[in-house]
């Protein structure tokens, strides 16, 4: 198999992984665990689904389904996940497994002769390196959204089976509240950062949102410490990576971890109390104010 | 029984100036991730009313003596450094195999701590090597862990769900940024750390071949970036710029 061999157990991020696959190999080969649903969505996107049905492997553990992809992997050269939370902690596991380099939240590639060139994001969003994996295998987390879902087509499913161990139980599986927006297809966000007093103040910055025809994002701490906001709507390395046409910042301080998140914006409005944050060094437009009254006066003027 | 923290030397980003696109990386001091601490903090938790002990492993080049004591200061008990300069590059599959071999060299040891990312890749490959090196179990992004006797009891979180998994100890553990409010060492803790037990060990101690790099790195730059940076003094201006452009009032 010289081809590209593609895993992830959510449906939309393996269309994605098919999409980016093709732009490697025509020949891709997707997995599918114990879900037969996933198996044929991927069929119906033209792919040859490898199915696995055991119930002694559980997604939730990592070190079984690393050993069925790497059983299923056999000569093929790269395997694609997803760089979400679940693939990125396979990524590792499998490529050691495979003897492989590896690669992770990779945002874009080009394949250059026999050499993936990929960009992801170092030092904390800071840099964008461009990497090559040089080990005979290799294993490329794919970041969410990179890539278009692969359209239509006619594949095939072929059954599996493996003989895999399991040292983990699943005793639950509890959904978080769901909170169904989209703060990467946003044209206009307007963000709530530390500077915000409480939980209270949020309601006018909805407001705020509202009038501009946009949304309310955060950054992390707003979303994982105060828990103000859910995680949903986090910009930055480990939330979303954002491009409106227009973000207003209120008492973002600027950290490299934020600002990747950001920095795609068409137009940037930042508004701090502290005129050297250093989210102004990267903004277009600079109010050196108290956020809760800009927010009041920007509602009572729009 | 023994648990391990493993925690990674990085460079503080806040410092790092770009020049010329290229980051310059000279007087910015040394510190340890963010996430790293959250796995001292929870190991710190864990210990708590029982006789656990805490080792932080790391490998790195020999500044990584002084910057552990941070950790030692923070809770740790002892420290298991593996240094040697020829580790300032390298690469996650090479950290891994010689966290591995440290590891091998410990005894009773139950739980292993990672971050769910170090603090300047953030790329979360090295814990889940080191658990597929040690043929162990391993569960990320977790948020709350409970040891009850030769188990634990955990909570990963996705994007989407939270799991509570039941995982067989020795165990790999990677926890999740900002799960706890790492505590800030006292004074005296402080002055205590360089007392605690450190073992060294070089390269050579290990007897471990790196193996080739897997990766090479052709640029790392950062993004070019032409803000207009225009300070504006009202709420007024502000509008009337944002109106100008017609990103607002459309
Ligand atoms: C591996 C890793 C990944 C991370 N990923 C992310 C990520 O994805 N997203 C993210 O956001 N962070 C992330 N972080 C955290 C990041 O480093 C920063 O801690 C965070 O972005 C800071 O958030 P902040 O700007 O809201 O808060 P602060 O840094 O506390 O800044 C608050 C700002 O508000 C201003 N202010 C205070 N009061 C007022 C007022 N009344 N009016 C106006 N301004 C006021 C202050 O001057 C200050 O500039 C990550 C960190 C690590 C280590």
């Amino acid at each position: 198999m010289a081809g590209v061999l593609i895993y992830s157990d959510k449906l939309n991020l393996a269309l994605e992984l098919i999409t980016a696959g093709k732009a490697i190999n025509d020949e891709v080969t997707a997995v599918a665990i114990n879900d037969e649903e996933l198996a044929k969505g991927l069929a119906n996107a033209g792919v040859k689904v490898l199915s696995v049905a055991n119930e002694a492997v559980n997604v939730a553990d990592t070190a079984a389904v690393a050993s069925v992809i790497k059983e299923l992997a056999g000569g093929v050269k790269t395997v694609l996940l997803a760089s979400n939370r679940r693939g990125k902690e396979l990524a590792g596991r499998l490529a050691q497994k495979l003897g492989a380099g590896c690669l992770t939240d990779v945002s874009s590639f080009t394949v250059n002769g026999d050499k993936i060139e990929c960009q992801r994001n170092a030092l904390g969003g800071a840099t964008v390196a461009t990497q090559v994996i040089v080990s005979d295998k290799g294993v490329i987390a794919i970041a969410p959204k990179s890539f278009a879902p692969a359209g239509e087509g006619s594949g095939s499913i072929e059954l599996v089976s493996l003989d895999v161990s399991s040292k983990v139980k699943v005793l639950e599986v509890k959904a978080k509240s769901a909170d169904a927006v989209d703060i990467e297809a946003a044209e206009v966000l307007v963000v709530a950062g530390q500077g915000v007093n409480s939980q209270d103040d949020l309601t006018d910055i909805e407001a705020l949102a509202k009038k501009l025809g946009g949304e309310v994002a955060c950054t992390k701490p707003v979303a994982t410490d105060k828990k103000w906001l859910s995680e949903e709507r986090v910009v930055g390395l480990s939330g979303k990576l954002c491009k409106p046409e227009l973000a207003v910042l209120l008492g973002v301080s600027g950290q490299v971890q934020f600002t990747v998140g950001i920095r795609d914006a068409k137009t940037i409005v930042s508004v701090n109390t502290d005129e050297n944050a250093s989210m102004n060094q990267l903004s277009d437009y600079v109010l050196t104010a108290d956020l809760h009254e800009v927010v009041k006066d920007l509602n009572s003027k729009l | 029984m023994n648990i391990v923290v493993a925690m990674k030397q990085i460079p503080d980003l806040q410092q790092i100036r770009i020049r010329n696109r290229q980051p310059v990386f000279d007087d910015v001091p040394l510190t340890i991730g963010d996430i790293d601490k959250n796995a001292l903090e929870a190991a710190v938790n864990l210990k708590e009313g029982t006789d656990a002990n805490i080792i932080v492993l790391s490998a790195g080049n020999e500044d990584v003596e002084d910057t552990i004591k941070e950790a030692l200061a923070a809770g740790a008990d002892e420290a298991f450094l593996i240094l040697d300069d020829d580790l300032e590059d390298a690469e996650s599959s090479q950290i891994a195999t010689i966290l591995a071999a440290g590891l091998k060299k410990m005894d009773d040891v139950s739980l292993i701590l990672f971050g769910e990312g170090s603090g300047d890749n953030y790329s979360g490959q090295v814990g889940s090597r080191v658990a597929e090196l040690m043929d162990l179990p391993q569960v990320g992004y977790v948020s709350t862990i409970e040891v009850n006797g030769n188990v634990a009891k955990v909570t990963r979180s996705l994007e989407d769900v939270e799991e509570v998994i039941e995982v067989e100890l020795p165990a790999v553990i990677s926890v999740m940024a900002g799960i706890n409010e790492p505590r800030i060492p006292s004074v005296t803790q402080i002055l205590k750390a360089g007392k605690k037990p450190k073992e060294v060990l070089e390269l050579d101690d290990i007897e471990i071949d790196l193996g080739a790099a897997t990766i090479e790195t052709n640029s790392n730059l950062a993004p070019e970036s032409d803000r207009k940076k225009i300070v504006v003094k009202s709420v007024d201006e502000l509008v009337e710029k944002l109106t100008a452009e017609n990103l607002i009032g459309r």
